[in-house]
C-alpha cells in the first residue's frame, strides 16, 4: 500500500504548522483529565480517605470541561485536534462534533453522580481495589469514543473502558460477581474482537481510518467494495456492545451482580457507547448501507424494545428487573437508527442521553432503597412510602421518566420516535414504542407499589423503622432527578441541540471539513 | 500470498468459534486466544503482503522508500497484541479465579448470577 | 529453581538486564528499542530475580507498589502529552530541546518522557502480573 511513503520531505503538507487555539484543548482535555487523575488516584490506592476528595472535584472539573466543550461546539461548529501535529489522514485525529460532545458531558454528569454515590456506597476495601481510579479511567474511555475520529482509535477506547470496567466488575470478587464478569468478559471480547477485525477489513478496502476520510471516501468505493459486509459485521459487533437484541444475553446475566454503583454507572454509560458508534458508524459513514439494513435494525429495534420490557415483567429482583429495562431502552434508540430521517436520529440521540441520566438514577434509588432496610427481591419488600417519602417520591419521578411519561424527559424522544415512524408510514414501529411504553409504565408500576406503597411485610416491619436517608447518595439521586425533570418540562435547548446533531450525521460535510480544512485537502 | 493468508485467517476463525462453542472456560480461553491471532494476522493481510524491505526510514533520507512495505498494520497489531495479551492475563486470572470459587469451568454450571427455578415476582398486591 | 549457582548469578543478570533494559529505552528514538521493549525486559529481569530469590526481596527492592510505578508511568505519559499546551501545538506533539551540559549536546523531548512513561506502566503491569502469579505458584 502506497499512501505514506510520498512526498515526506515537504512538511507542510503532512504537518500543522500553525498554533493552535486554547480552546481547542476542550476536545482532547477531558480525556487527558480523566487518564492523569485516574493515574494519580492509582498511585493513592493505599490513602483510601483522600481518593474521594480529589476525585469528586476532578469529576466536577471534567463536567465543567465537556460543558464548555458543548458550547464551543455549539457556537464554533465541530472541531479537530490531531495528535502530534501530524495532518490527518497520518495524526490520529481527536474530532468533537455536538453528537460526541453532548454525549460527552452527558456521561460526564452520570459519572460525577457516581462519584458521590460511591463515597457512601462504596467501603475502604474496594477504593483499595481501586473504585476512583477505575471510574476516571473508564470515563477516559468512555470520553475518548465518544470524541474519537479515527475508527482504530475508536476501538482502543473501548478496550480501555473494557479493561477498567472489568476492574470494576470485580471489585470484591463474591461468587455471584465472578460468575457474571465471566459472561461479561467472554462476550464484551468477542464483540470488541468482531470490531477490530471489521476495522481490518475496513482498513484493507479504504488504505485509512480516519472517520472523516472514510466518509469521503465511501461514497468512492460504494459499489465496487463489498461495503455491506463491512457494515453488517459492524452493525452486530456493536449491537452487542449495545444488548440489542439477538445477541443481549449477557447484559441480564452480570448487570445486578457488581456493586451497585457499578451497575448504576454500566447501566448509564456502557451500551450507550455501543449506541454512539452505531450512530457514528452506521448513521454517518454508511447511510446508504444503514438504509439498506434499515429494516433489519428495525426488526431487532422492534424486539429488543417488547422481549426486553417482557423481561423485566418477570422478574423478581429489581436490579435485574433494570438491567431488562436498559436493553428495552437500547430497542427504542435503535428504532431511530433504522429510521434514519433527521426525526429519527435526533429522538435515538436524546433517548441515549436521556437513558444515561435515567437508569443510572433508577438503580442509584434501588440501591438507597434496599440500604433502608428494603431489599433487592420484590416478594421480600415494601413500606418504603410510609418511612422515606422522599425516596419513593423520587423514585416514582425515575419510573414516569423510564416510562415515558410526562412531565419527564421521558417523554419528548419518544414522540419525536413516533412520530418519525408514522411519518414514513411505519405503523408497525410507532405501536411496539407505545406497546413498549405501555408494559413499561406496567413493570414499574408494579415494582413501585409492591417495593413502596404496599405495607411492609409482617416480619420486617419492625427494622430499622427510622434509618435516615443517605446525605451524600440522596443528593446525587436528586441531582440526576432534577435533570429528567428539567429536561421534561424544558426541552427546547435539548432537542434543538439533539436535531442539530443529527443534522451534522446526516449531512458529515462539517465534519469532513473541520478535519480536512479546504485549502489541504488532498 | 494473500489468498493463503486468507485461507489460513478463516482456519484459525474456524477453530476459534469452534472453541467458544464448548461449554468449558478453559477451552472458550484458548478460543480467546486463538481469534486474537486470527484477527492480527487479518490485519496484517489487510495491510497487504509484499516480499520487500522492512519500513525504516534509512538515516541518509526522511522518507520510506517505495518499495517498503506498509508499516500501519504492524502497528495496529502491535496494539492488538498488547491489547489481546492483556485481556487473556486477564481473564485467565478471572477463569481462574471463578474456576476456584463455583468449582466448575462449565459455563451452563455456572448458575450464581442467575440460578434456576427462580421465584416470580408476586402477582398480586 | 532455587540452586545455588541460579541465586548467586541472579542479582548480577538482574541488575545487567536492567542496565541494558535502560539503554534499550534511550536507544529507543531513532534506532530499534523504546520504552515497551525496554519495560519487557526489566520486568523480565525482575521476575527472574523473583524466581531466584522470592517475591518479597523483590517488592523490597523495587519499593514502590508495582501498580503504583505502572500509574505513575501513566500519569507520565498523559503529562508528557500536556506538555504542548505551553507550546500551543497539538497534544502530543514531540517538543525538543537540546541543551549543552558539559561540552555535550543533550537531546531531551517531551517524546522521552512519553517513552519513560510507557517503560513505568510496563514494567509495574508486567511485573506486577508475574509477582502475583509467583506468590501463587508458592502457597
Amino acid at each position: 500500500m502506497a499512501g505514506k511513503s510520498e512526498g515526506l520531505q515537504d512538511l507542510s503538507t503532512v504537518y500543522a504548522l500553525e498554533p493552535l487555539a486554547a480552546a481547542d484543548w476542550l476536545i482532547v482535555g477531558p480525556v487527558a483529565w480523566c487518564i492523569l487523575i485516574g493515574a494519580l488516584l492509582l498511585m493513592l490506592r493505599k490513602r483510601t480517605d483522600v481518593q474521594p476528595l480529589i476525585a469528586i472535584p476532578a469529576l466536577v472539573v471534567l463536567v465543567l470541561m465537556t460543558l464548555g466543550l458543548v458550547w464551543h461546539v455549539a457556537a464554533n461548529g465541530t472541531q479537530t485536534m490531531t495528535m502530534g501535529r501530524w495532518l490527518p489522514p497520518f495524526g490520529i485525529s481527536f474530532t468533537a462534533d455536538l453528537l460526541g460532545a453532548f454525549f460527552a458531558a452527558t456521561s460526564s454528569l452520570v459519572a460525577l453522580a457516581a462519584g458521590i454515590y460511591g463515597r457512601s456506597d462504596v467501603d475502604d476495601s474496594g477504593r483499595r481495589y481501586g473504585f476512583y481510579p477505575f471510574l476516571l479511567l473508564i470515563m477516559a474511555g468512555i470520553l475518548g469514543a465518544f470524541l474519537t475520529g479515527d475508527i482504530f482509535n475508536l476501538y482502543v477506547w473501548f478496550e480501555v473502558l473494557l479493561i477498567a470496567s472489568f476492574g470494576l466488575l470485580v471489585l470484591g470478587s463474591g461468587r455471584k460477581q465472578l460468575d457474571g464478569a465471566v459472561k461479561y468478559a467472554f462476550l464484551n471480547l468477542i464483540a470488541t474482537t468482531l470490531f477490530l477485525a471489521t476495522t481490518g477489513y475496513l482498513y484493507g478496502l479504504f488504505g485509512t481510518l480516519n472517520m472523516a476520510d472514510i466518509a469521503v471516501k465511501a461514497s468512492e468505493l460504494r459499489g465496487t467494495a463489498p461495503l455491506m459486509t463491512l457494515v453488517t459485521l459492524y452493525l452486530l459487533a456493536f449491537s452487542m456492545k449495545a444488548a440489542a437484541f439477538p445477541v443481549n444475553f449477557w447484559l441480564p446475566a452480570s448487570y445486578h451482580t457488581p456493586r451497585l454503583v457499578v451497575s448504576a454507572l454500566f447501566a448509564g454509560l456502557l451500551t450507550k457507547v455501543g449506541i454512539y458508534a452505531l450512530l457514528r458508524i452506521l448513521g454517518m459513514l454508511f447511510p446508504f448501507e444503514r438504509e439498506e439494513l434499515s429494516f433489519l435494525i428495525a426488526i431487532a429495534a422492534v424486539l429488543t424494545m417488547v422481549l426486553g420490557v417482557i423481561g423485566a415483567l418477570a422478574q423478581n429482583d429489581i436490579r435485574r428487573a433494570l438491567g431488562f429495562l436498559v436493553i428495552s431502552g437500547i430497542g427504542v434508540m435503535m428504532a431511530g437508527l433504522a429510521l434514519g430521517s433527521p426525526a429519527g436520529l435526533s429522538g435515538a440521540i436524546l433517548y441515549a442521553a436521556h437513558s444515561m441520566v435515567v437508569m443510572t438514577a433508577l438503580y442509584f434509588a434501588v440501591g438507597i432503597a434496599a440500604r433502608l432496610g428494603g431489599s433487592f427481591e420484590l416478594t421480600s419488600s415494601g413500606g418504603l412510602y410510609t418511612r422515606h417519602g422522599l425516596l419513593a417520591g423520587l423514585t416514582l419521578v425515575l419510573f414516569f421518566s423510564v416510562a415515558g411519561l410526562p412531565p419527564m424527559s421521558g417523554l419528548w424522544p419518544k414522540i419525536m420516535l413516533v412520530k418519525a415512524s408514522l411519518d414514513i408510514g411505519a405503523w408497525w414501529l410507532a405501536g411496539a414504542i407505545l406497546v413498549t411504553g405501555l408494559l413499561t409504565t406496567i413493570s414499574v408500576g408494579r415494582i413501585w407499589i409492591l417495593a413502596y406503597w404496599r405495607p411492609a411485610p409482617p416480619d420486617r416491619s419492625g427494622d430499622a423503622g427510622a434509618s435516615p436517608l443517605p446525605l451524600g447518595a440522596t443528593a446525587a439521586l436528586a441531582g440526576l432527578v432534577a435533570l429528567t425533570i428539567a429536561a421534561g418540562v424544558w426541552p427546547e435547548p435539548l432537542m434543538a441541540l439533539s436535531q442539530e446533531a443529527a443534522r451534522g450525521l446526516i449531512d458529515p460535510s462539517a465534519y469532513v471539513l473541520s478535519v480536512f480544512p479546504a485549502e489541504v485537502q488532498p | 500470498m494473500e489468498p493463503l493468508f486468507a485461507i489460513l485467517v478463516g482456519a484459525l476463525f474456524t477453530v476459534a468459534i469452534y472453541l467458544f462453542l464448548s461449554k468449558h472456560v478453559i477451552r472458550i480461553l484458548m478460543g480467546a486466544s486463538i481469534l486474537g491471532n486470527a484477527v492480527n494476522l487479518l490485519i496484517f493481510t489487510a495491510g497487504r503482503v509484499t516480499r520487500e524491505v522492512p519500513p525504516i526510514i534509512l538515516a541518509d533520507s526522511d522518507s520510506l522508500s517505495d518499495a517498503a512495505a506498509n508499516p500501519l498494520p504492524q502497528a495496529l497489531i502491535l496494539t492488538a497484541i498488547v491489547i489481546s495479551f492483556s485481556f487473556f492475563a486477564f481473564l485467565l486470572v478471572l477463569g481462574y479465579r471463578a474456576f476456584q470459587e463455583l468449582k466448575t469451568d462449565r459455563s451452563d454450571e455456572m448458575r450464581v448470577a442467575e440460578p434456576l427455578g427462580e421465584q416470580s415476582p408476586p402477582t398480586g398486591y | 529453581m532455587r540452586t545455588v549457582i541460579f541465586r548467586s548469578i541472579a542479582p548480577y543478570l538482574t541488575s545487567l538486564m536492567v542496565l541494558f533494559s535502560i539503554f534499550v529505552l534511550l536507544r529507543g528514538h531513532d534506532e530499534p528499542g523504546g520504552g515497551f521493549i525496554g519495560g519487557l525486559i526489566a520486568a523480565s529481569a525482575l521476575a527472574i530475580y523473583g524466581i531466584a530469590c522470592g517475591v518479597a526481596p523483590v517488592r523490597r527492592a523495587i519499593y514502590f507498589h508495582p501498580m503504583a510505578i505502572s500509574a505513575f508511568g501513566l500519569f507520565m505519559a498523559a503529562a508528557a502529552g500536556v506538555l504542548s499546551i505551553f507550546a500551543g501545538v497539538p497534544y502530543l506533539s514531540g517538543l525538543w530541546i537540546y541543551p549543552h551540559l558539559f561540552g555535550v549536546e543533550l537531546a531531551l523531548s517531551s517524546v522521552l518522557i512519553f517513552d519513560v512513561g510507557v517503560y513505568l506502566v510496563v514494567v509495574g503491569a508486567i511485573s506486577s502480573i508475574a509477582l502475583a502469579l509467583e506468590e501463587r505458584d508458592r502457597d
